[in-house]
């Protein structure tokens, strides 16, 4: 049943130094609400900034996009920021500031009143798995990057924003940590009702957590689809970038004994 | 007598409140009219780089400018300022002392507070930017909640570096008479008291650690959350202030303000003059070490009361004049100039403080010198020293022409060391003063002016046009006029540049007043 898309791409184009450089060009693509789409390419293929398109850290050229039915070049760009969760590589996390800072610091613009704040703060910790006595007055260098890249997801989600952007949100961690965050926030994905835009380099990520996947090459959108109708594509690259977990697929079933379980990838 | 039983420890010690209190107040308001202006300069720039740019240019510039010159600088342009207000507005402000002091030390303050602040500003992650801004900061909650608190401590450091130039360089704030610790730095070289002169400089460092050390606390308190250092370091600035603020509060504001400049002979006619002026009854104080273009203009803007002068100084620099005139009639001229300025000039002391070439009288006499006129076909061989100003005063120029001196090399000293110098054969001819006891210390012979190019030097006492008509202050000071002639002045500007006890200007003062006083 066709739902409005939750965010729409319509031939968007964006390019930086004055023109020199297209890093998107002609990109039309719609997320669904609820869906989960992983947007895959090499560096300067273009997602990141397709991904900052949608709350305004960068402005379209050309082309429109809606988010939420709203055309963003309307929307106050502040107040969109604010109603959309936005994880950094590597967390961005604001040294000075403790964790419960760090997580509660869109609804304090928002004009939360602090008591509130407090109690959002402890139920995201329990939500991303954080222990609250021990991480809530903590600085974000006292933390591993798992546990910090956990708050970034916390405090993406602490003012219950209907959409989360992810920038690589797991790309500098070791793999089990990556694995389970990964889990994590698909498990979340589904009990928050979210629709999740994530970027990745690794196809393999991508086909685990997201229902569908977008194809980047050269600020180009290549294919699009479910990881099935994406391996019935023709174009090369995507071929390309499908082998990868395929090998890797057979080898595993080759090397690990079918009744071991279900577990990694 | 001990270095330590020295009674001029006490003396300086006396002295203590008054110029630390005018040290601190002129170094915080400075500084925080430094960072008042520095701060929104820097964050304004950070992102643009043409003003950035201009504006560390210009800071370096400014830094380059020795402080003293930049001190003095001020003086005039706030002369003109006030002027022009007066004559728009109708309301004219002191251009001497804490006005052109705040405003120099605050110019003088703002490169390290600018460069770090911009280097603090620029230096934070681009990434936690982009995370401000991606969590929905405006760009003034990204300034005040993330770049600032983390630019902090590279701000602070800055901070610290401006606080204690700052404090350093108001010890020089003293010639445009702003009362500082550079009060003792500049009476002690003059009056060579090497107590005051370390009492000073140890005094003028011990503020500046002590508020470095009290922003360390301030910075470290806020880097690692502890509210507890914070406020500890808070209240130390705060008590500092409030410390030296109070013993001025008390002060009674009538005093009058005896002026002094530069040299030996000035500090003892301004510690006299007050001394009569207490005895009389009235409070005084004295203010010390100004210019000599500065002492007049302070004197005609009320900013001291009274002080003494030289006529040939007036009527050759303050005057411009360049003809020479009889001591009687140049007197009664200047009087007619000063008193269209509503200047009073009460009278003469007695005796006269002129130039004179100065050499060794053995020297002289060898060489068969005894007027300048003998010195000329010798010149070209010898080197000259005076102090700072003797070369550029029309005086020099005067001699020169009315001679045709050349001398092979001429050098700039302090007064009190060229005496020295000339006796040791450092240098050949001094530019000397006849009141000077160095000259009989030292067996040094005073050059006859045979063709009459310098101008007659008489002490003078003015008041400011505002204690024109104050009878009590002339009551005060009539026993002084006339009364110190040219042999008590040597011996007390001898005894004044003695090292020891009794040579502080006070000390020497009162025994002028015995000497002159019971005649």
């Amino acid at each position: 049943m066709p739902t409005p898309p939750l965010i729409a791409y319509a031939h968007v184009g964006k390019s930086f130094d004055g023109g020199r450089v297209q890093a998107v060009s002609d990109v039309s693509l719609e997320v669904a609400e609820g869906e989960f789409l992983a947007i895959v390419g090499g560096s300067g293929s273009g997602k990141t900034t397709l991904l900052r398109l949608a709350n305004r850290l960068i402005d379209a050229d050309s082309g429109h996009i809606t988010v939420e039915g709203e055309d963003v070049r309307a929307a106050d760009p502040i107040r969109l920021r604010r109603r959309i969760g936005y994880v950094f590589q590597n967390g961005g996390l604001f040294p000075h500031i403790s964790v419960a800072g760090n997580i509660g610091i869109t609804p304090k613009l928002l004009g939360t009143p602090a008591p509130e704040i407090s109690s959002r703060v402890d139920e995201l910790l329990d939500l991303v798995r954080l222990d609250r006595a021990q991480h809530r007055d903590r600085l974000p260098h006292e933390l591993s990057g798992g546990q910090r890249q956990r708050v970034g997801v916390a405090r993406a989600l602490a003012a219950k924003p209907r959409i989360v952007l992810m920038d690589e949100p797991f790309g500098a961690l070791d793999p089990l940590t990556r694995d389970a965050l990964g889990d994590d926030y698909h498990a979340l994905h589904r009990k928050l009702g979210l629709t999740t835009v994530m970027i990745t380099h690794d196809m393999t990520e991508a086909i685990l957590l997201a229902d569908r996947i977008a194809v980047m090459r050269s600020g180009k959108l290549l294919a699009q689809g479910t990881p099935s109708e994406l391996s019935g594509s023709a174009d090369p690259y995507v071929g390309e970038l499908l082998h990868t977990p395929r090998r890797q697929a057979e080898r595993l079933k080759v090397l690990l004994p079918p009744d071991a379980g279900d577990g990694a990838a | 007598m001990s270095f330590f039983t020295d009674p001029r420890w006490h003396e300086a010690l006396t002295h203590l409140p008054d110029y630390l209190g005018n040290h601190v107040r002129v170094s915080v308001a400075a500084l925080a009219l430094g960072l008042l202006i520095s701060l929104p300069l820097a964050v304004a720039s950070r992102n643009r780089p043409v003003l950035r740019s201009t504006l560390l240019g210009f800071a370096s510039i400014v830094q380059t400018v020795p402080g003293l010159a930049l001190l003095a600088l001020f003086y005039p342009l706030l002369l003109a300022l006030t002027a022009l207000s007066l004559s728009w507005f109708g309301v004219g402000f002191s251009a001497f002392g804490f006005l052109p002091a705040v405003l120099a030390l605050a110019l003088y303050s703002m490169l390290p507070v600018l460069r770090n602040t911009i280097t603090g500003l620029r230096g934070v992650d681009p990434a936690i930017l982009e995370a401000a801004e991606g969590v929905g900061m405006t760009p003034s909650q990204s300034l005040f909640t993330v770049e600032l608190p983390l630019a902090l401590p590279v701000m602070m450091a800055g901070i610290r570096t401006a606080a204690v130039w700052v404090i350093g360089t108001a010890t020089l704030s003293t010639p445009i008479g702003q009362t500082s610790l550079g009060n003792y730095i500049f009476a002690g070289l003059q009056t060579q008291n090497w107590v005051f002169v370390l009492f000073g400089c140890a005094s003028a460092a011990l503020l500046a650690l002590a508020v470095d050390q009290l922003l360390a606390l301030i910075e470290t308190g806020v880097r690692v959350r502890s509210r507890l250092r914070t406020a500890l370091g808070g209240i130390g600035i705060a008590a500092l202030v409030i410390a030296t603020l109070v013993p001025t509060m008390a002060r009674s504001p009538s005093s009058y303000i005896v002026g002094a400049k530069t040299f030996t002979e000035q500090y003892v006619l301004s510690a006299l003059v007050a001394q009569r002026l207490r005895a009389a009854g009235l409070s005084a104080s004295t203010r010390e070490g100004l210019g000599s273009n500065v002492i007049y203009d302070a004197l005609l803007t009320g900013d001291i009361d009274v002080y003494v002068d030289y006529s040939g100084t007036l009527w050759a620099n303050q005057f411009h004049h360049s003809d020479i005139r009889p001591r009687e009639e140049l007197l009664t001229e200047l009087k007619a100039i000063l008193a269209q300025r509503n200047i009073t000039l009460l009278g003469e002391l007695g005796f006269a403080n002129a130039y004179a070439l100065v050499m060794p009288r053995k020297r002289a006499e060898a060489l068969g010198i005894r007027s300048i006129s003998d010195l000329v076909s010798h010149a070209g061989t010898m080197t000259m020293a005076a102090d700072y100003e003797f070369f550029s005063r029309p005086e020099w120029a005067g001699i020169q022409k009315a001679y045709g001196l050349a001398f092979r090399a001429q050098r700039q000293m302090q007064p009190d060391f060229m005496y020295a110098a000339v006796a040791s054969g450092e240098v050949d001819v001094i530019a000397g003063y006849t009141s000077d006891g160095l000259i009989a210390k030292y067996d040094l012979v005073a050059l006859d002016d045979d063709k009459h190019a310098i101008p007659p030097y008489d002490a003078i006492v003015l008041v400011a046009p505002k204690r024109a008509q104050d009878q009590a202050l002339r009551a005060a000071l009539q026993p002084l006029l006339g009364r110190i002639d040219i042999a008590a002045m040597r011996e007390a500007n001898l005894r004044a540049a003695g090292n020891d006890g009794t040579s502080s200007p006070d000390a020497v003062a009162r025994w002028l007043w015995e000497k002159v006083g019971a005649k």
